[in-house]
């Protein structure tokens, strides 16, 4: 009795449209499985498949691409390095060059520098020698002119010795004939 | 007997109230619950087709029509996303919401909570997830009804997700390691008749959660929102409209938010629930 109350209570005071949101309608829980097993099947099927591979690829795709990218940025860093390395090299080796051409061309001016000195005091030895060669002959040849003028003179001097007038006048006569010449 | 009489009383007022329908429910319930017809006011009225089969009514309700909604309305969204993933790997548009969802479903929700092997349930968590959402959201929808807020709907969902459970538990540790690892190892001996009945009746605690959870959830707003609107009638005031309204409006904005919220959970749930049938380890 108390129960059938309490049951009627319950069930008015669900309103007049009779039902209760708790109420459980078995044909509509039927439906809603087979319409949501067939959404997912036909889901599965045409979209999840397809969309999650072609995220997964892309992923791929990606992971790929910062893989290489990473790998190509090294391999040029490297690149770079060897480079700079070889123009390091190459630096010294060109500086290496000069010095041994700047010490070779060095040597080679002092070299040719001593044997001009060497020469041009051996020429200047010469050309003193010579000199004093010819010193010496114009000497022996002045000697002997000025000896010969000498006997010339005294000849004339004594071949005229007749007269005082005479000889003063062959003595003038031969001076001018001397300044004449 | 006094209590007889209370109930008398209470009975006969009830009654009375619903007869002289001034401050009955009905117009709220009308809004929440399932009904036999689509009621477009001031438009009219379509009366859905009643089914009978194998002893079982069948028929299609108001309810039905929007989880169908919801269903072509998922089909034609995704369906056209596939094939737009076909043509290019860049998503464009409103694919890209849909991207944000599927990676949250699979890295955030799938991912942590089942660990290995979590690809094999991911279509069911999408579509879950995906359903619930749109079914939500359909329901926020002026002349549109919220079929989540059916528990008939939720209990089916939550009857899918209780055989995805058992059946994902079961393949992986085979159908006697599945119930043998459902107790807990190193308990005594003498705890066994009790762990037993716990374990059984946890097993099917889960999904009945689920499924009253998603219900209440969603059928609270609704009538929260009613219950503002109510106001002003029962109050016979229009200085309430504006309080009516903008605590309407505040409440409609929280839908929002609970209509995201309890897809969440619900897949969230579904697949922590996997997890430990397939991982029972821990």
């Amino acid at each position: 009795m108390l129960l059938s109350k309490v049951v009627a209570i319950i069930a008015l005071s669900g309103g007049e449209a009779g039902g209760s949101p708790l109420d459980v309608n078995p044909g509509l829980i039927l439906w809603t499985i087979i319409t949501f097993i067939l959404l997912m099947v036909i889901l599965k099927k045409a979209a999840w498949k397809p969309i999650l591979n072609s995220l997964s690829e892309r992923e791929l795709f990606i992971k790929d691409s910062l893989e290489k990218a990473e790998k190509a940025r090294l391999d040029a860093e490297k690149l770079i390095q060897d480079n700079k390395s070889a123009m390091v090299k190459a630096e010294q080796e060109a500086q290496l060059l000069i010095e041994q051409t700047r010490e070779y061309s060095e040597k080679l001016k002092s070299q040719m520098l001593d044997e001009s000195k060497a020469q041009s005091a051996k020429m200047i030895d010469d050309a003193k020698a010579e000199i004093e060669r010819k010193n010496q002959e114009a000497f022996v040849k002045l000697k002997n002119q000025v000896a010969e003028i000498a006997v010339d003179a005294a000849e004339k001097i004594i071949r005229s010795n007749l007269d005082k007038e005479k000889q003063v006048g062959i003595v003038n006569k031969y001076l001018d004939e001397l300044q004449k010449n | 007997m006094t209590t007889l009489d209370t109930l008398h009383t209470a009975a006969d007022s009830l009654k009375t109230a619903i007869a002289t329908k001034t401050q009955d429910t009905g117009w709220i319930m009308h809004h929440i619950l399932d009904s036999r017809e689509l009621d477009f006011p001031p438009f009219g009225v379509i009366h859905l087709p009643e089914i009978h089969l194998f002893g079982i009514d069948l028929s299609i309700t108001k309810h039905l029509v929007f989880i169908w909604l919801a269903v072509i309305i998922l089909s034609f969204v995704l369906i056209r996303a596939a094939k737009s993933y076909k043509k290019s790997r860049i998503p464009k548009g409103f694919n890209n919401v849909l991207e944000v969802l599927i990676v949250f479903v699979r890295d955030e929700i799938a991912a942590p909570t089942i660990g290995k092997g979590f690809e094999r349930f991911l279509p069911y968590l999408l579509t879950v997830f995906f359903f619930i959402l749109t079914a939500n959201f359909i329901g926020l929808v002026p002349y549109s009804s919220t079929s989540t807020s059916n528990i008939s709907v939720t209990a089916a969902l939550a009857l899918i997700s209780f055989a995805v459970i058992q059946i994902g538990g079961m393949m992986k540790n085979g159908v006697f390691g599945y119930f043998r690892g459902l107790i807990p190892h190193g308990i005594p001996s003498w705890l066994l008749p009790i762990m037993i009945v716990v374990e059984l009746l946890g097993l099917f605690t889960k999904p009945f959660a689920l499924a009253i959870r998603l219900f209440a959830n969603m059928t609270a707003g609704h009538i929260v929102i009613m219950a503002l609107i109510g106001l002003i009638f029962i109050l016979r005031t229009y200085f309430v409209v504006p309080v009516s309204i903008s605590f309407a409006l505040f409440i409609y904005l929280l839908e929002i938010l609970v209509a995201l919220i309890q897809a969440y959970i619900f897949t969230m749930l579904s697949s922590l629930f996997i997890g430990m049938a397939v991982h029972q380890e821990h």
